[in-house]
């Protein structure tokens, strides 16, 4: 330790010098090595995407500076139609997971069917985007499981109905697909966050006062769990815009949404494409900006008018519809993902399985027998960049969090927005020029390469999901572990990391789910070296075969799977003989 | 954040800068043991499709036998999409890795071929210095030479031959149409119950290609380019067809499928009668697969129907040159292109001149027994060649524009 800076932290913060000079230096600069470590890659990315954007690109023979990219990008025929599409896909996904998560939580507090809602959360987060999409594609297609479970006898239907469900023009299908995925998402976020706040006790006092359990929540919990759920929510917003891998199975295409053109423009043979599809990337970055933007002032308008509501004064005592209500909607977002994911392990035992059957002609071990050989490589790499991208997750978010509370330094507004860069820029834009610069500096197509773009998507979910319940921890727990003689190093390791344990091993799960779905930053980050689960599973679903899909959805689903069980099972284990650390924040 | 700022600072001017990478010695594809010499305990990233476990199987068969036979290693790097690959390679000149890139080999043709030629992407000329080359067929398949018209020029080699293939459950319907004229008179009687991939999807594409050719007044002025020939004129009668095929679609013409793989699909769910493939044993596998009722046959057009070749090529950057050429030549090779023919393993059909072969090779070829829905060589018909690719860009993009692009 410099004497110099020695004294500049006494200068500014005495309380602090004596924690200063006992620790490590290292510890001041994570947050600026987070950053480094988010942002670095990011901002690399979009240079290399705004270049283009503007005609800049050597290798393609761009160097001069200009607005063609822009003409050539607004002159797409139906650009309109795949704006609107992204922005609407966006806006109703987002508002109606939360109007549902709000709804189930509000029914569910304090009731057994809380418990119930937690318990599925696990199975539900662990479950691919890509692969409840298909599962739900089964399940509603005109020639789905539905239909062949009711074909003939009760609806006549010989041949299928030539009838649009998925794929429909306004997005619907597209829509329910990420809804029935992100109200998970918002669940487990809701549920860390009302920990924080004493929800228990905020929704007894409001039955005591009368108001019926639905109401009572939305007024005394919603507005105060929403601040905490707010950028998780924006983050669900940004990733309802620009999701690719949902939108190609379930969305229109006739045009598609903006994403999947920006794929299908640079995945085109003609390269001159990449410079419309980079102005388009920086449109699509732009339109998720503006979009959050309006989505904020939606929260002022909504906050003055519940303000009115609260004020008002009723109590909403008949809310058992409502309550029926969530049930049924919680029911049938779990029963969507769950049959779906059923007929997809059904499909990876079939034989023959035609319209109308049920259920297959025959079963089959073949699909599983020759896939098992080629399994145990890609169960590796997946599992050793998980494990090590969610570790340098963790020990980064726990060091910023743990700089924050010794050192007194809040966060600013706009380094949580830089947080959420990573989130709301469009992959695909950002990556390729990623791909570029990490090949410039020659350390592309390595192993920690490969880490190191799953860090950029795995470090704000885990930051996120830590860092409330990190900052809303009662600190008379630290104070009174003080005052009985222990150090900062102590109060961490034997008060505040034990009591966080729940929320730790939580983001911890949640960090390795989001790096075994990367399926873009492992490909063009490793180039194609590092074979995972979902680079195989995608692979092989370009061929469309319903069996070899179901064998790589249930193993893509099975990692994360073991992530979240470890989350809930630890605790329990540890704590077996401390109920009341189960229940802590 | 000023140490962060410096911190980038010094890295941006890197961002589109050369760097210095040992300049490897390129093989010379002329001195054959040589290029087997530098080949051994090289490995070979092939970057190929890897939709179709089958075929994945037959890539990692391939692989084993060349490092059995000649030490070359070779790793099997799986896309949903070739041009994945192509970006890979642009990227990399894009960042000024001009030796010891990542992608060694490409399974590829057509616009992704054209691409990397006019773009300085690609290897060579190597292809005629391999000592397999003297097998292969190019009189009667004159596609192994041209690739959508566009001379291969010794870029790259040739690995299979594709064409057309139409496939429809008997037990559903019996006398399928046999032009593009009868099909539309079908899909009249028989309305919702045939689709096509959406364009520009490779097989969307083709088929308005195939009816382009049977439309068309004059089917020669498709080897010249698009604008030189009056693409207007010469697809109006295309263009007529398509408006008045497209109320008779599968979903009325609202939403298409995406890939020949998702046809595959909706014929299997009995949503859409009659399907078609490059692949012309696609059906037969189908089959083996379960993927496809036993009472699926293939059919093809009265007037022949598109056909090309797909090939492999080497990066003008790749790591592994001489590898990536002892691995194409052992793709040629009759052993190699008589099990790739095999229903059994994949099905895909030879480039080679089976009355070139010796008799023991030939009697592998002649042993296959190719699927009950596979035609013969005799019943698959004239294969019609590719129009200029220029002509496929306009009629993308005229499809895009009026029916991609929503009403």
């Amino acid at each position: 330790m410099a004497p110099a800076s020695e004294e500049a932290y006494s200068a500014r913060r005495p309380l602090s010098l004596r924690l200063a000079l006992r620790h490590p230096r290292i510890l001041r600069h994570v947050p600026a090595i987070t950053l480094l470590v988010m942002l670095g890659p990011t901002a690399a990315g979009v240079v290399g995407t705004l270049l283009p954007a503007f005609g800049y690109l050597p290798a393609l023979g761009g160097y001069a500076v200009s607005l063609e990219p822009w003409r050539a990008l607004f002159a797409t025929p139906g650009l309109g139609s795949s704006v609107r599409l992204s922005v609407s896909a966006g806006f109703v996904t987002t508002f109606l997971s939360l109007a549902l998560v709000a709804l189930i939580v509000a029914a569910s507090q304090g009731t057994r069917m809380f418990a119930l809602v937690q318990r599925a959360l696990s199975p539900l987060l662990s479950v691919p985007h890509a692969a409840a999409a298909f599962g739900l594609a089964f399940l509603i297609a005109p020639s789905g499981w539905i239909a062949r479970a009711l074909s003939p006898w009760a609806t006549g239907w010989e041949t299928p109905p030539d009838v649009v469900i998925l794929n429909d023009p306004a997005g619907l299908a597209m829509m329910a697909g990420l809804i029935v995925k992100e109200v998970p998402f918002l669940l487990l976020m809701t549920m860390a966050a009302l920990g924080q706040i004493d929800a228990r006790r905020s929704r007894q006092v409001a039955l005591s006062l009368g108001y019926g359990p639905v109401v009572g929540w939305l007024k005394g919990v919603f507005p105060r769990v929403y601040p905490q759920i707010r950028l998780p929510v924006y983050a669900v917003l940004a990733y309802s815009m620009s999701v690719v891998d949902v939108a190609i199975i379930l969305a229109p295409t006739t045009p598609p949404p903006l994403a999947v053109l920006l794929v299908r423009w640079l995945n085109d043979p003609d390269l001159a494409l990449r410079f419309q599809a980079s102005a388009g990337a920086v449109l699509q970055l732009l339109l998720v900006a503006g979009a959050i933007g309006i989505w904020r002032l939606g929260e002022i308008v909504v906050a003055r008018l519940g303000r009115r509501w609260i004020e008002g004064g009723s109590r909403g005592r008949r809310d058992r519809a409502a309550r029926g209500l969530a049930g049924l909607l919680a029911g049938a977002c779990f029963l969507s993902v769950a049959l779906g994911l059923v007929g997809l392990v059904v499909w990876s035992f079939a034989g023959l399985w035609s319209y109308p059957d049920t259920l297959p002609d025959n079963w089959t071990l073949r699909t599983w027998m020759r896939q098992a050989d080629s399994l145990l490589a890609p169960v590796i790499t997946t599992v050793t960049v998980g494990v090590a991208a969610t570790g340098i997750a963790l020990l980064l978010g726990l060091g910023c969090l743990e700089n924050e509370v010794r050192f007194g330094q809040r966060p600013t507004t706009k380094s949580l927005w830089l947080l959420y860069l990573p989130l709301i820029t469009p992959q695909i834009g950002f990556l390729f020029g990623l791909q570029t610069f990490l090949t410039a500096i020659d350390v592309d197509r390595s192993w920690g390469a490969v880490v190191l773009a799953h860090l950029v998507f795995v470090l704000p979910y885990v930051f996120l999901a830590l860092a409330d319940p990190y900052r809303t921890w009662d600190r008379r727990y630290a104070i009174t572990a003080q005052c009985l003689g222990a150090g900062p190093d102590r109060v961490f390791w034997t008060v505040r990391l034990p009591m966080l344990l729940i929320p730790v091993l939580t983001a911890a799960a949640i960090g390795f789910a989001v790096s075994v779905g990367q399926y873009l930053p492992t490909l063009l980050i490793g180039a194609g070296r590092f074979a995972t689960v979902t680079t195989e599973a995608v692979a092989l679903a370009s061929g469309g075969d319903r069996r070899v899909i179901g064998v790589y959805a249930l193993l893509q689903m099975a990692l994360p799977f073991l992530g979240f069980a470890l989350a809930v099972g630890l605790p329990a284990l540890l704590f077996r003989r401390r109920k009341g650390m189960t229940h802590a924040p | 954040m000023p140490r962060l700022a410096r911190v980038f600072a010094a890295l941006l001017p890197l961002l589109f800068t050369v760097t210095s990478t040992l300049r490897a010695s390129e093989p010379d594809p002329r001195d054959w043991n040589a290029v087997l010499e530098a080949a051994r305990s090289q490995t070979v990233y092939w970057h190929a499709w890897g939709g179709e476990p089958r075929i994945n199987d037959y890539i990692a068969w391939a692989g084993r036998e060349v490092e059995r036979r000649y030490g070359v290693t070779v790793e099997h790097v799986k896309l949903s999409d070739t041009a994945e690959a192509v970006s890979r390679v642009l990227g990399e000149k894009a960042a000024g890795r001009h030796h010891g890139g990542s992608v060694d080999m490409i399974w590829i043709n057509g616009e992704n071929f054209a691409a990397m030629k006019r773009n300085g992407l690609l290897f060579g000329p190597w292809v005629e210095s391999l000592p397999n080359w003297r097998y292969v067929d190019v009189t009667d398949k004159p596609t192994v030479l041209s690739d959508f018209t566009v001379p291969t020029d010794g870029l790259e080699a040739p690995w299979g031959m594709a064409q057309i293939v139409f496939f429809y459950d008997t037990a559903r319907m019996t006398d399928p149409p046999r032009s593009m004229r009868a099909l539309l008179e079908w899909a009249r009687a028989n309305p919702g119950r045939f689709a096509y991939p959406q364009p520009p999807d490779f097989h969307g594409s083709t088929f308005l290609k195939q009816a382009l050719n049977e439309l068309v007044e004059d089917p020669a002025i498709l080897a010249n380019p698009a604008e030189e020939a009056g693409f207007d004129r010469a697809t109006a009668p295309l263009w007529t067809f398509i408006e008045e095929l497209k109320p008779l679609l599968w979903r009325g013409g609202r939403v298409y499928p995406q890939n020949s793989a998702k046809l595959r699909t909706l014929l299997a769910d009995g949503e859409i009668d009659i399907a078609f493939s490059f692949n012309p044993s696609e059906a037969s596998n189908a089959i083996a697969n379960f993927e496809l009722p036993e009472t699926v046959r293939s059919f093809v057009f009265e007037g022949g129907t598109i056909g090309n070749t797909n090939f492999v090529a080497i990066p003008y950057n790749a790591s592994a040159k001489a590898g990536a050429m002892v691995l194409a030549d052992f793709l040629l090779s009759p052993e190699a292109q008589a099990r790739k023919q095999d229903p059994e393993v994949w099905g895909g059909f030879t480039v080679l001149d089976l009355d070139a072969l010796g008799a023991e090779d030939r009697a592998r070829f002649d042993a296959l027994d190719l699927g009950v829905a596979t035609l013969s060589p005799d019943e698959l018909g004239p294969m019609l060649p590719e129009p200029h690719p220029s002509w496929m860009t306009r009629i993308e993009e005229t499809w895009q524009a009026r029916y991609g692009a929503g009403q």
